[in-house]
C-alpha cells in the first residue's frame, strides 16, 4: 500500500490502457536534470527535514549496539514486571522496562534496525520484481504485456494490506513472511510505474530517432529509457519505504510476522503495549511515535524529491 | 458511455476468475487445519478425521474446485465452518457496518479536507500552507491503528466521553431497516438510537478519516493552485471581479474533479484502514470478521469475503471512472 | 451560483439535522427497561459481555463457553449443581437412584413444569430428548457437533461407533418417573447430566423447528432463533454481531428472574470489556484480564472470583531430547518458581498447582511428590543428566486469552527467565493459537515444552487426567503402559467413592513420572457494576441470572 499522494497536479487513477499519468517527462538534457533537482532539494526546508530524519533513523539503526550495553529482547528483568506495574525510567534503564522485562531504550534502538531491514528488504523485493515485470511488459508489448498486466490487475483487485496479510498468512509466523508479503504487495506499483515510463518514452523523439537510426532496441532501453526511469523509481521507492514501515506495524498488529512478542520491533511493541496503557503509556507512545516520525521522514524526502525532479511543478 | 461501462465490466471478469482460482489455491495453502481449529483443545485424531470427511477436505483438489465453482455459479458461497452461517448472509450482515464507517470517514475527510486544501492553496508558500500540509501528512504517516488506540484510550477510557466498542448500546432496542444504524434511527425517528449510533461512529471514523484527509487536502490544494494560476482567473481578477466570486465560480468546480477520482483510490485504503480500526473498536464489520477467519482457517468465509471485496472494489472504481467520464468528457474518448 | 448555493443548502440541512439530534438526544428513551416492578423485583436490563458471540442456541450441539452461557439461562437439565460448587444437585429431577451395578438410573421428576412454549415437561419429554440424542444421523456425529454426548455415551444408534454406544433405553413411567439404562457403568453419569448438552428441550419446538439431519444443525431455525427450554429466561432475539436478548420467564417453576431482560454482547478484548464496564456501557462481564482486576476494584467495581476448576501446566514432550530424561524434567520442575509465575502473569491469589487436577476434583491428594523451587537442585540434576546449557524449544501461543491462561506471553516470559537462570537455553517458538499452536502441540511431535491447560466440564476425574494421560498422544510423547492402564481401570469403576483411591494413586504415579509441570489453577473472574447484586458464581460456569438484581 503506497500512500498515494499524487503528483501535485494531473488526473489520478491509472488503467492499463493509458500510460501512468503523472509519469515524468524526462528531460533529455541528462545531467542537468539531476543537478537542477539537487539545487531545488537543497533549498527546500521539507526536503532537509525529511533527509535529516531519514539520516538519523539509518544511523541509529546501524550503530544501535554501540548505543546500549544491553541485548534486545533479553527479558531478563521480567521478575520486576507485574500485571499492573511496569517499572519506569531508572538509573540502569534510561526509559525503564517494557512489559516483558527488556530494557525499553534498547528495544527502541533495535526496533529502528528491524524497521530499516524490513522496509529496505521489502522495498527491494517490490522494486526488483516489479521493475522487471514492468520493463518486460513495456518493452516487449503485445501478449507479454497483456498477461503481465492482467496479473498486476489481479494483485490490485484487492486492497494491498489484504494482499500482504494473505501472503503473510501462508508463509507462516516469521520475519521473512512479512518482508516477502509486503514486498510482493509493492510489486504492482513498481510494475506499473516502469511500464508506464517505458510506454511514454517509446513515443518520445529521441527513442524514435534512435530506432530510426537502427540502434538495437536493447541498447535504447539500457542506454536511455532505463536511466530516465531511475528518478521516478527512486521517488517511489522512498515513498514505499514509508508505507512498508507502517505496514509492518499493521501486520504485527494483526498478529502476523515474527512470533516472539518480546522482539524489538516497533509494531510488535505497540501491540503488546495496549493493555498496559493505563499503567505505562510510554510503552505504546514511544514506538507509535517512532513509526510515525520515521514514515514522515521518508515521505517528506520522497515528496520533495518528486517535486524536485518534476520540472512542471516549478513555481 | 455505455460501451465504456460494458467494456470495463467485461475486463473485470477475467480478473475475478483469476482471483477466484488464486483464492481457492491460497486458502488451501494456508498452514494449519480448519478441523482442528474447529475442535480446539477437545480435538482428537478421530474427531479431526471425521470433520475433514464431513467437509470433504480430503477429496482431490480438482473435485473440490469443481464443487466450489459449481456452488459459486448458483450464488452459493458456502457456509462458515466455524458457525455454519451462510457466507453470503454473514457478509451482508456485516457489510453495512464497514460501509457506514467508510462513508462517514470519507465525509469527514471531504468536509474538513476540501476547505483546508483550498485555504492552503490560496495562501501558497505561507506558514498556513506549511501547517496544513504537515498536519495532514502527519495523519497519513501515523499508523491508523495507533491513532485508533490512542483515541480510544483517551476519549473512551480516560475521559469516558465516548463509548469504547461496538456500534450501538445494548440497552437501546433500536429497529433496523437498512442496517445503517444512524440512518435507521433517523428513518424510524428513534432519535436516541440514531444519536447513540453517531457516538459509536465518532472515534473509529475519525481515526479512519486521517488517511483520506491528507490526500484530499493535497489534491484540493494542488488543483486549486493550478486553477488559480491559470490565465482566465488572472484575467477575471484583472477585470475586477471580486475574488470571492471567482473562487466559487471557477476554482472549486474544477478543483473537485480530481477529488472525485481519488475516491476510487481511497476505497482500497479505507478498507485496509477499516480492518484495523474495526478490530480496535470491535465494530463488527467485514474487516474484523475476515481477519478472525484467517486465524481459524475458515475457508468458505475467506474465499467468499475476499471475492466480494474485490467485486465491490472494482465496482467502486468503475463508478468513479464513470463519474469522471461524465464530469470530464475528454476522458471518455480514451 | 450553483456550487455556493448547493454547499450552503447542504450545510444548512446538516446543521439543522445536528441540532435536531442534539435536542432529541436529550429526551429520555422510552424503550429502555424501566425500573420498578412490584415488591422486590427491580426490573431493568442486564447487559453482560462475554468474549465472543455464541455459536448455537441448541445446547446439544454447543461446545463453546459463550453458547453455554446463553443456553444456561434458557435450558435446564435433570441435574444441576449445588450453588458455588461442582457437585450435583436436583434440578428437573427431584431425586434419583442408581442401581448397584451402575447400569440403571431411576429419576423422579418435578411436576407441574412447563416448557416455555406451553408444552408439558414430563417423563415422555425426557425420553424424547434421550432418544433424539441416541438417534442422531451420521452427519451430526462428528466431534465438532456432539463431543459431550460421545464422551459420555460413546456412540449412537448408527455410524462407526454404534457398537461402543452404551445407551440402552429410556422408559417413562407415568408422568414423573423415568428409567435410563446403560450398558456399561460410568461413574460420572449423574454429574454429566448437569452439562448443557444434556438439557431438556421442548419436543414440540424441536419437531417444529429443528432438523438434526441438516448439514450443519447449528444453523437451523431452532438453533438460531427458537430455542425452548424450561429455564428462567425466554429467548427473544439474536442480532448477529450485536447481541442476544432474553426476557424473564414469568411462568418459571422455580425462583423467577428479578430482572426483565438480559442482553448478551460480545467484546473480544479483555481491556475493552473493562473499559466498557467503567463507562457504564455494560453491567458485567466475564474473564477479567489480570491487569484489570486491581484497577477495577479500586474504581469501586465488584470482582467475583470463581473457585478454580481448571489447570494450567507446562507440558514436556518426551519425544524431544533431552526431555525424555526424567532428571531433566525434574530439573525444569525445580527451576520454576510458581509463586513468581502467578505474581507476574496470573490474577492475584491464584492457587498454585501440585497435580493435574484442582482440589475440588475427586482423587486430589496432598500425597503427591512436589518439586519445590530450588535452582541449585535444578542445576545439579542437569549436570547429572549431562544437559547443562541444553537448548530447549519453548512453545507458547499468541493472540489468545484462555480462562486458564489469560496472558500466555507474560507466563512464557517469566518461565523463560527462570529456566535461563539455571543455565538452560530457551528457544522461543510462538504460534497463533488458532489453529497453528493447537495443531503443533496436539497434532504433531514438533514441539518441546509448551504451555497449555484445561477447564473441567463437570466433576469427574477422568475429565482431567483421563483426557491427558489415557493413551499415547503427540502432546506428551510418551508411552507408559502402567499409567494408561491405570486410567482405563479407574474410568470403569462404577461410583465416585470407589474411584477415589484409584485416582489418588494415579495422581501420585503421574507426578512421579512427571510428564509435565502443573503450574496453577488460575481463577477466571467476573466483574460487575456496583449496583448489581445476587450473582452466584460456579466453578463449572453453571451461572444463571435469575437471582440477580440491578439497582438503577
Amino acid at each position: 500500500m503506497t500512500i498515494p499522494l499524487p503528483p501535485s497536479h494531473g488526473p489520478v487513477g491509472g488503467h492499463t490502457e493509458a500510460p501512468v499519468p503523472g509519469a515524468l517527462e524526462e528531460d533529455t538534457r541528462g545531467l542537468s536534470l539531476w543537478r537542477g533537482a539537487w539545487q531545488r532539494l537543497r533549498r527546500n526546508p521539507t526536503a532537509i527535514a525529511g533527509a535529516l530524519i531519514v539520516l538519523a533513523f539509518v544511523v541509529i539503526a546501524i550503530i544501535a549496539p554501540l548505543l546500549t550495553p544491553y541485548e534486545p529482547a533479553s527479558t531478563q528483568w521480567s521478575g520486576q514486571v507485574t500485571p499492573t506495574d511496569v517499572p519506569g525510567p531508572s538509573e540502569e534503564h534510561r526509559l525503564g522496562l517494557d512489559r516483558f522485562g527488556s530494557d525499553l531504550y534498547t528495544q527502541m534502538l533495535y526496533g529502528a534496525r528491524q524497521s530499516l531491514v524490513y522496509g529496505v528488504v521489502s522495498t527491494i523485493i517490490g522494486l526488483t520484481v516489479g521493475a522487471f515485470l514492468g520493463l518486460l511488459a513495456g518493452g516487449l508489448g503485445g501478449k507479454v504485456d497483456t498477461i503481465i498486466m492482467r496479473v498486476v490487475d489481479i494483485m490490485l483487485s484487492i486492497p494491498s494490506l489484504l494482499l500482504a496479510v494473505s501472503i503473510a498468512a501462508v508463509l507462516g509466523q516469521n520475519a521473512y513472511s512479512v518482508m516477502i508479503a509486503i514486498g510482493v504487495a509493492q510489486v504492482p506499483i513498481f510494475a506499473r510505474l516502469l511500464r508506464g515510463s517505458m510506454l511514454s518514452q517509446n513515443k518520445s523523439d529521441y527513442v524514435l530517432a534512435a530506432d530510426a537510426l537502427g540502434i538495437r532496441k536493447r541498447k535504447i532501453i539500457m542506454g536511455h529509457v532505463f536511466p530516465n526511469s531511475v528518478g521516478p523509481t527512486i521517488v517511489q521507492a522512498t515513498l514505499n519505504l514509508a508505507t512498508a514501515i507502517i505496514e509492518v506495524a499493521a501486520l504485527s498488529f494483526l498478529g502476523l510476522g515474527d512470533g516472539d512478542p518480546a522482539v524489538a520491533e516497533w509494531g510488535r511493541m505497540l501491540v503488546a503495549a495496549q493493555d498496559r496503557f493505563d499503567a505505562a503509556p510510554q510503552l505504546a507512545l514511544l514506538p507509535g511515535t517512532a513509526i510515525a516520525i520515521t514514515a514522515l521522514g521518508f515521505t517528506l524526502l520522497g515528496e520533495a524529491m518528486r517535486e524536485a525532479l518534476d520540472p512542471r511543478t516549478r513555481r | 458511455m455505455l460501451r465504456f461501462v460494458l467494456r470495463r465490466l467485461a475486463l473485470m471478469v477475467p480478473v475475478l476468475v483469476g482471483l477466484s482460482i488464486l483464492l481457492f489455491a491460497w486458502v488451501r495453502a494456508l498452514p494449519g487445519d480448519p478441523a482442528r481449529s474447529l475442535l480446539g483443545e477437545k480435538a482428537t485424531p478421530e474427531g479431526i478425521a471425521r470433520v475433514r470427511e464431513l467437509y470433504g477436505f480430503d477429496e482431490p483438489l480438482l473435485t473440490q474446485y469443481f464443487l466450489y465453482v459449481k456452488a459459486l455459479l448458483s450464488g452459493d458461497f458456502g457456509d462458515s465452518i466455524k458457525t455454519g452461517q451462510p457466507v453470503v448472509e454473514s457478509f451482508f450482515d456485516r457489510f453495512p457496518a464497514t460501509l457506514e464507517l467508510g462513508i462517514t470517514a470519507l465525509m469527514i475527510a471531504v468536509v474538513v479536507g476540501v476547505p483546508l486544501g483550498y485555504l492552503a492553496a490560496r495562501h501558497q508558500g505561507s506558514p498556513i500552507d506549511t501547517a496544513v500540509v504537515s498536519t495532514s501528512l502527519l495523519g497519513v504517516v501515523t499508523p491508523v491503528f495507533f491513532l485508533a488506540i490512542l483515541l480510544k484510550l483517551v476519549f473512551a477510557d480516560w475521559l469516558g466521553w465516548l463509548p469504547t466498542t461496538g456500534r450501538q448500546d445494548a440497552r437501546i432496542n433500536a429497529t433496523h431497516i437498512t442496517d445503517f444504524y444512524v440512518l435507521d434511527g433517523i428513518l424510524t425517528r428513534e432519535w436516541d438510537a440514531a444519536w447513540d449510533a453517531v457516538l459509536h461512529l465518532v472515534l473509529p471514523a475519525l481515526a479512519l478519516a486521517t488517511i483520506p484527509l491528507a490526500i484530499i487536502v493535497r489534491i484540493t490544494r494542488a488543483s486549486v493552485a493550478e486553477v488559480v494560476n491559470e490565465d482566465y482567473v488572472r484575467t477575471a481578477e484583472s477585470k475586477g471581479l471580486s475574488s470571492a466570486v471567482i473562487s466559487r465560480r471557477h476554482i472549486l468546480r474544477n478543483a473537485l474533479l480530481p477529488v472525485v477520482t481519488t475516491i476510487g483510490l481511497q476505497a482500497g485504503l479505507l478498507f485496509s484502514g477499516a480492518v484495523l480500526t474495526e478490530t480496535v473498536f470491535a465494530f463488527n464489520g467485514v474487516g474484523q470478521y475476515l481477519f478472525d477467519a484467517i486465524g481459524s482457517r475458515d475457508y468458505p468465509v475467506l474465499q467468499g469475503y475476499i471475492l466480494f471485496i474485490a467485486i465491490i472494489y472494482a465496482l467502486i472504481n468503475l463508478a468513479v471512472d464513470v463519474s469522471y467520464g461524465v464530469i470530464d468528457p475528454r476522458v471518455r474518448v480514451s | 451560483m450553483n456550487t455556493r448555493f448547493k454547499r450552503g443548502r447542504a450545510l444548512g440541512t446538516a446543521a439543522l439535522i445536528s441540532a435536531a439530534l442534539v435536542l432529541s438526544g436529550c429526551a429520555e428513551s422510552e424503550r429502555e427497561g424501566g425500573g420498578g416492578g412490584d415488591g422486590e423485583a427491580t426490573g431493568g436490563t442486564l447487559v453482560f459481555a462475554g468474549a465472543a458471540e455464541p455459536v448455537t442456541l441448541d445446547p446439544f450441539f454447543a461446545q463453546d463457553g459463550e453458547s453455554f452461557r446463553v443456553n444456561r439461562q434458557i435450558f435446564e437439565g435433570l441435574v444441576g449443581t449445588k450453588p458455588g460448587t461442582a457437585d450435583p444437585a436436583p434440578l428437573l429431577a427431584k431425586s434419583w437412584e442408581t442401581s448397584e451395578d451402575g447400569l440403571t438410573y431411576d429419576f423422579t421428576l418435578e411436576t407441574g413444569v412447563k416448557f416455555q412454549d406451553g408444552t408439558d415437561f414430563n417423563a415422555e419429554a425426557v425420553c424424547f430428548n434421550f432418544d433424539r440424542w441416541y438417534n442422531m444421523p451420521e452427519s451430526a456425529q462428528s466431534d465438532a457437533l456432539t463431543y459431550y454426548y460421545q464422551k459420555l455415551f460413546r456412540g449412537f444408534a448408527t455410524g462407526e461407533k454404534a457398537d461402543a454406544a452404551i445407551y440402552d433405553s429410556c422408559t417413562a413411567e407415568g408422568e414423573d418417573k423415568v428409567t435410563i439404562k446403560i450398558k456399561e457403568p460410568f461413574a460420572g453419569f449423574i454429574p454429566a447430566m448437569s452439562l448443557p448438552a444434556f438439557s431438556m428441550q421442548s419436543p414440540t419446538a424441536l419437531e417444529k423447528f429443528q432438523d438434526d439431519s441438516k448439514a450443519d444443525p447449528r444453523t437451523t431455525e431452532y438453533s438460531t432463533g427458537n430455542p425452548v427450554g424450561t429455564g428462567p429466561f425466554v429467548f427473544e432475539s439474536w442480532e448477529r454481531g450485536k447481541q442476544v436478548t432474553l426476557s424473564a420467564n414469568d411462568d418459571y417453576w422455580g425462583e423467577k428472574a428479578k430482572i426483565d431482560e438480559i442482553a448478551f454482547v460480545a467484546i473480544a478484548d479483555p481491556k475493552a470489556r473493562a473499559t466498557a464496564l467503567e463507562n457504564g456501557e455494560i453491567d458485567g462481564f466475564d474473564l477479567v484480564g489480570p491487569a484489570d482486576i486491581q484497577p477495577l476494584e479500586d474504581a469501586g467495581f465488584q470482582i467475583v472470583n470463581r473457585d478454580a476448576f481448571n489447570i494450567l501446566y507446562l507440558g514436556m514432550n518426551q519425544k524431544t531430547k533431552p526431555l525424555d530424561d526424567i532428571r531433566v524434567r525434574q530439573a525444569i520442575a525445580h527451576a520454576i518458581n510458581k509463586d513468581e509465575v502467578v505474581s507476574a502473569s496470573l490474577p492475584e491469589g491464584t492457587p498454585v498447582a501440585t497435580q493435574f487436577m484442582p482440589e475440588l476434583v475427586n482423587g486430589w491428594t496432598d500425597e503427591v511428590p512436589t518439586y519445590d523451587f530450588d535452582p541449585e537442585k535444578a542445576k545439579q540434576l542437569l549436570a547429572e543428566a549431562g544437559a547443562e546449557g541444553a537448548t530447549i524449544e519453548f512453545n507458547y501461543p499468541t493472540d489468545v486469552s484462555r480462562p486458564y491462561m489469560p496472558s500466555p506471553e507474560d507466563t512464557f516470559n517469566v518461565i523463560r527467565s527462570q529456566l535461563e537462570a539455571v543455565g538452560l537455553k530457551v528457544k522461543p517458538v510462538a504460534d497463533r493459537w488458532d489453529p497453528d499452536y493447537l495443531d503443533k502441540i496436539a497434532g504433531s511431535a514438533n514441539h518441546g515444552i509448551h504451555l497449555l491447560g484445561w477447564t473441567g466440564d463437570y466433576n469427574d476425574s477422568d475429565n482431567f487426567v483421563g483426557v491427558f494421560f489415557g493413551a499415547e498422544n503427540p502432546e506428551w510423547g510418551f508411552k507408559n503402559e502402567e499409567i494408561f492402564s491405570a486410567v482405563t481401570e479407574a474410568r470403569g469403576i462404577p461410583t465416585a467413592e470407589e474411584q477415589t483411591p484409584f485416582y489418588e494413586d494415579l495422581n501420585v504415579q503421574i507426578m512421579e513420572f512427571l510428564p509435565g509441570v502443573p503450574i496453577a489453577h488460575p481463577v477466571p473472574s467476573l466483574a460487575f457494576a456496583p449496583g448489581v447484586e445476587g450473582f452466584q458464581q460456579s466453578p463449572v460456569n453453571d451461572e444463571v441470572f435469575n437471582t440477580v438484581t440491578i439497582e438503577e
